[in-house]
């Protein structure tokens, strides 16, 4: 049972929870109509405690797609937040007023300490460089919208592995399933934290390579989940210069790749990934950003327990 | 050896890391007691080469598991009658609350009141631990 449960980490719901989820998005994704006011009533509140308009508008959009209402505030600036209120205090009067609440927040653990104080459920809609659990239940719906099944899958992760937030939650997730292997593609100084290697990595066993390069590995890829890579976080310019290219897709990259491959990116890009790859249909992202309002709306009404 | 009087009945701490002591003294707030105590800074050691060695002559109320989380490699010493009673192996305690900080810039801990530190033991081997909000890890040894 979903009902009245909290997100707060990728990790919180078992393998058949999520899966109850998607299957509900696949319902809304095919008969949108039959759910567009079944929230009537209901109310969203979205605590945004730093900007993030994406993921405020995509929370926004699925409740309002159900038929519910939302209240909310996009910086805390212009809350009682300013006035130094603590953030248990905040959660206890918001769900004084709502039915379940999106926060995102900068500080690391904000939501694993919010959830104390909180009567109704609670979304993680990302804690600082921590956790941002709907991002991966979107990544997680899209692999098995592009691929059928989320086992048996060889998983590239690419640019900035070390402060990508999303991918630390990707491969949490996905360290689930049967038979998964990981791909890390990074330069040296970005490769992922120490506590994605040690507990999820090696103490499950999961096969996974590190490597600088993505044309060197391309070709062994299901999946390919791209990242920015910024240019400050590389610790010279001399590695800057001879890596950067290395982490930008393009069709010349491409020629290598799988027929199948699903290109994956949580957006907003860059010049990670090369205009010209937008119409191969091996890019996902664009679909992946819709199907993010789906699960959300799936996700909310589990959490209800409106279905 | 430096010789510090045997003591009657109360509390050694032996076998502590040289260094550690100094720490355990402040930690136990022996600087304030009424009662006798010593510190004994690099003592020589069979086991160890050198230990730090804290001696109480009184029965206080010790946190164990937290001792242990300080160094566990301590053992300490109940006496009664000049005689050793008691031996006590310390371990590392699988939940530290309040007494460590994250040392994560971002998390919750540091700017939210009120707020309980806790941390959860991860690799007993090696005392990393991680806290239990942010899951950043935190080792002894910094
Ligand atoms: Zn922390």
């Amino acid at each position: 049972m979903l009902k009245g449960r909290h997100l707060v980490d990728p990790q919180d719901f078992s393998i058949q929870e999520l899966e109850s989820i998607f299957e509900l998005t696949q319902e809304i994704i095919d008969k949108p109509e039959e759910f567009n006011s079944i929230c009537h009533g209901k109310i969203l509140s979205t605590l945004f405690y730093e900007p993030s308009t994406r993921t405020r508008f995509s929370f926004e959009a699925a409740m309002l797609r159900l038929g519910g209402g939302v209240i909310g505030f996009s910086e805390p600036g212009s809350s009682s937040v300013a006035k130094g209120e603590s953030l248990a205090d905040t959660l206890r009067t918001v769900a004084a007023y709502s039915d379940i609440i999106a926060m995102r927040h900068p500080n690391e653990g904000a939501p694993k300490h919010g959830i104390q104080y909180c009567p109704v459920p609670l979304i993680n809609g990302g804690d600082g460089g921590h956790q941002h659990p709907t991002q991966t239940l979107t990544d997680l719906f899209t692999i098995l919208e592009s691929k059928k099944r989320l086992d048996n899958l060889t998983i590239g992760c690419c640019g900035d592995l070390k402060f990508g937030r999303t991918v630390h939650s990707l491969i949490k997730a996905m360290s689930r399933y049967e038979n998964v292997k990981f791909i890390l593609v990074s330069p040296k100084e970005l490769q992922v934290p120490d506590y994605i290697r040690t507990e999820i990595l090696e103490q499950r066993n999961i096969e996974f390579q590190e490597v600088e390069r993505l044309e060197e590995v391309i070709d062994q890829m299901d999946i390919l989940y791209m990242t920015r890579v910024q240019k400050e976080r590389f610790f010279n310019e001399a590695d800057y210069v001879r890596l950067k290219d290395s982490y930008i897709v393009d069709l010349k990259k491409l020629k290598d790749a799988k027929e199948d491959l699903a290109i994956l990116h949580p957006l907003p890009r860059v010049n990670e990934i090369a205009v010209e790859v937008d119409d191969d249909p091996r890019a996902w992202y664009f679909r992946q950003v819709k199907n993010g309002m789906f699960v959300r709306m799936g996700l909310i009404l589990k959490l209800l327990g409106v279905k | 050896m430096l010789n510090i009087t045997s003591i009657k009945k109360g509390l050694v701490i032996d076998h502590i890391r040289p260094g550690m002591g100094l720490k355990i003294f402040e930690y136990l707030k022996l600087g304030k007691a009424d009662f006798t105590v010593a510190l004994i800074m690099n003592a020589t050691s069979n086991k160890m080469g050198r230990k730090d060695i804290i001696k109480i002559e009184d029965v206080i109320d010790v946190d164990f598991a937290m001792l242990g989380f300080l160094d566990a490699n301590i053992t300490v010493n109940v006496i009664e009658d000049e005689v050793i009673t008691e031996k006590i192996n310390l371990s590392l305690p699988v939940r530290v609350q309040d007494i460590i900080r994250c040392k994560n810039p971002r998390c919750i801990t540091t700017v939210e009141r009120d707020i309980t530190h806790k941390f959860v033991l991860l690799d007993k081997e090696k005392g990393i631990y991680k806290c239990e909000y942010c899951d950043h890890i935190y080792s002894w040894e910094g």
